[in-house]
């Protein structure tokens, strides 16, 4: 439905977007992910009409839309701002778009109370936004993008400013509003777990530049790269050269005298090359004896463990100085905890428990 | 609270005798009943009365209140465009110099500002009457209004205008019915400033003026210079009034309001 051409977007001898080619799907829910500046929010922004790009073409529903301005797009976009009216009430603010396209009275009435229901605001109707709290100005801003039907809505960073708790029963909201609409939305963020939870397709950026677009899933367990598997949740990594040992698996050494790590992977690797293994803390066991049938075992002595209510990381270092992170879930009380500080101690994985990375 | 000092307290006595006595004098003598400026012969209020009675001087008012009607009004819409693109237009080659232009008129001595409008006038042949003195009020009433409307549009939260654009406005649309509402009691207050203003200006009056078109304060000095009578002082009280409530209530409109509207624009926007 959205497709950009090799968009590149400069603002005086900065390049915030670069030579960028995506496509974004009918009803779907579409994350742009990334840390600040690196161009999120300047995509958003070029779809709404308010920057347009320095070269390449979007198209929207088969559309060029580098001619057409905001006003006139079939695109409404929440700010992060909220950017409500302050001088008019919540209804108001949410007829303002359909008062805009001449939509006869009964119309606009009958729709604005509808998008009041959806967003269980009846109640609040005839308020100004500054008498109203931090999450229904939040529920207003949506509704009043969402009240003219467009086809694609944009959300730019839109639970920014909500506590957690109200974040999270708010992301869920989202998603249950974009599948009762059937509208396309792009979301902004610079939170990973939103962007996991709320998104159908995650496309990570980087400096301008896309780094990966997948579904969460992919995302978190087959990154693409080591920006990717280290942007997005936590990773230890280790580098080393690769050698062949079979059809699709390799032996990774990654330290003079240590055994070879063993992986599997679908993808190739030359003799010798240099690459990362990228390992997810909860798929490293830690145990107080080598397991006997683990694939990969190093031993090591717990250097710090954080622990966090429902899961702990241990911070394990090794002989050689590295330092690997394996979590686990808190299933027994923390008195009866098996390992504490200093203790020395086995981590084992799997051969498929990691990924190798060339780059 | 602290205690002033005798030095506070003296100071204090005698920098507002110095700004306030004059005036409370004129005041006082518009009572008076003698016709004598300068003795106090008892309480009356007749000197107004024979001033609703002097046509020439009320021909005068209403001359200086239709000058700072229109004056005011057509500044105040071009000092709010003026304040408008300078605040909005981000950087454009020049706009330094532009908005420099803008406020130079705010430190240009009255009687340059007066004197050129005068050559301007004589130069293009227009008739020196009210109009010309509309004009040459509107010139430097604009500045104050430009001044007053884009300091609350510097801080005005922009993306307001984009999610008027957003939802289908032209940018004409968004201004009128989005920025306009919004940034309103700044420019009622500018129109306030700029009534004030033309309403006691005699040096620019003075030189644009022509015949047929005499305004209070022309009026007034030109009365003095035949004697002082009561009846100047009663009028003068009037515009002390008139000029006093003018410009505490732009101040009051200006501050409540601005207050008000950064506060729930402030919520809105930066949501809790």
């Amino acid at each position: 439905m959205i497709q950009f051409q090799n968009v590149t977007k400069r603002f005086g001898d900065f390049t915030a977007i670069d030579n960028l080619t995506i496509d974004i799907f009918e009803r779907e829910f579409f994350a742009l992910l990334g840390p600040s500046g690196c161009g999120k929010t300047t995509m958003m922004r070029m779809l709404a009409g308010f920057e347009s790009p320095t070269e390449g073409k979007i198209f929207l529903a088969g559309q060029d839309i580098a001619p057409v301005p905001p006003n006139q797009r079939a695109v409404n976009m929440m700010f992060q701002s909220y950017a409500l009216f302050p001088h008019l009430s919540v209804w108001e603010n949410i007829a303002f778009g359909l008062k805009r396209e001449g939509m006869p009275k009964p119309e606009i009435n009958a729709r604005v109370d509808e998008m009041l229901r959806l967003t269980r605001l009846e109640k609040f109707a005839r308020r100004r936004p500054h008498q109203i709290s931090g999450g229904q100005r939040q529920r207003v801003a949506l509704a009043r993008s969402l009240a003219k039907a467009p086809k694609l809505l944009l959300l730019d960073e839109p639970l920014g400013a909500l506590d957690r708790k109200l974040r999270e029963e708010t992301q869920f909201e989202l998603m249950d509003i974009q599948e009762k609409t059937g509208t396309t939305f792009v979301i902004v963020t610079h939170d990973q777990e939103e962007a996991m939870t709320v998104a159908s397709r995650v496309a990570v950026m980087d400096n301008g530049q896309v780094m990966q677009v997948a579904t969460p899933a992919d995302i978190y367990e087959a990154p693409n790269s080591v920006y990717v598997a280290d942007f997005i949740g936590d990773v230890n990594l280790i580098e080393g050269k690769v050698t062949a040992t079979g059809e699709g698996t390799f032996a990774l050494h990654w330290r003079d005298g240590a055994e070879p790590l063993r992986v599997k992977s679908p993808t190739g690797f030359s003799e010798g090359q240099t690459a990362h293994l990228a390992i997810r803390p909860e798929k490293v066991t830690i145990s107080a004896e080598r397991p006997a049938d683990a694939a990969n075992a190093v031993q090591g002595k717990v250097l710090d463990i954080a622990y966090l209510g429902n899961l702990s990381t241990y911070h394990v270092e090794l002989p050689t100085g590295d330092i690997i992170k394996a979590q686990t879930a808190n299933t027994r009380r923390i008195s009866r905890r098996d390992y504490t500080w200093e203790d020395t101690v086995w981590l084992s994985w799997t051969a498929t428990g990691g990924i190798l990375l060339a780059n | 609270m602290k205690r002033l000092s005798a030095f506070n307290v003296v100071s204090l006595t005698f920098g507002f005798a110095f700004l306030y006595v004059p005036m409370l004098i004129l005041i006082l003598f518009s009572f008076n009943e003698s016709k004598l400026v300068t003795v106090w012969a008892g309480f009356s209020t007749k000197w107004y009365g024979e001033l609703m009675q002097n046509d020439a001087m009320l021909q005068a008012a209403w001359v200086t209140i239709k000058v700072a009607v229109f004056s005011s009004t057509i500044a105040t819409v071009l000092g709010t465009m003026a304040a408008y693109v300078l605040v909005r237009s981000g950087r454009f080659l020049g706009r330094t110099l532009f908005s420099g232009m803008i406020y130079a008129p705010l430190v240009m001595p009255e009687v340059i500002t007066g004197l050129s409008l005068l050559l301007l006038f004589i130069g293009i042949g227009l008739d020196r009457g009210v109009l010309t003195i509309v004009l040459a009020h509107t010139t430097f009433s604009m500045c104050y209004v430009s001044v007053v409307v884009s300091s609350r549009l510097a801080t005005f939260d922009r993306s307001l205008e984009e999610a008027a654009l957003d939802l289908g406005c032209s940018a004409a649309e968004a201004f009128r019915l989005v920025t306009l509402p919004i940034i309103a009691p700044a420019v009622v207050s500018g129109w306030l400033l700029a009534f004030t203003l033309s309403l006691d200006d005699l040096v620019i009056a003075s030189f644009t003026t022509g015949p047929a078109a005499t305004t209070l304060p022309i009026k007034i000095f030109s009365a003095v210079r035949l004697g002082v009578s009561p009846e100047i002082n009663a009028l003068s009280t009037i515009m002390i009034t008139v000029v006093t409530v003018g410009v505490i209530g732009a101040s009051l409109v200006s501050k409540r309001a601005l207050v008000k509207q950064r506060q729930e624009e402030q919520d809105a926007v930066r949501a809790s």
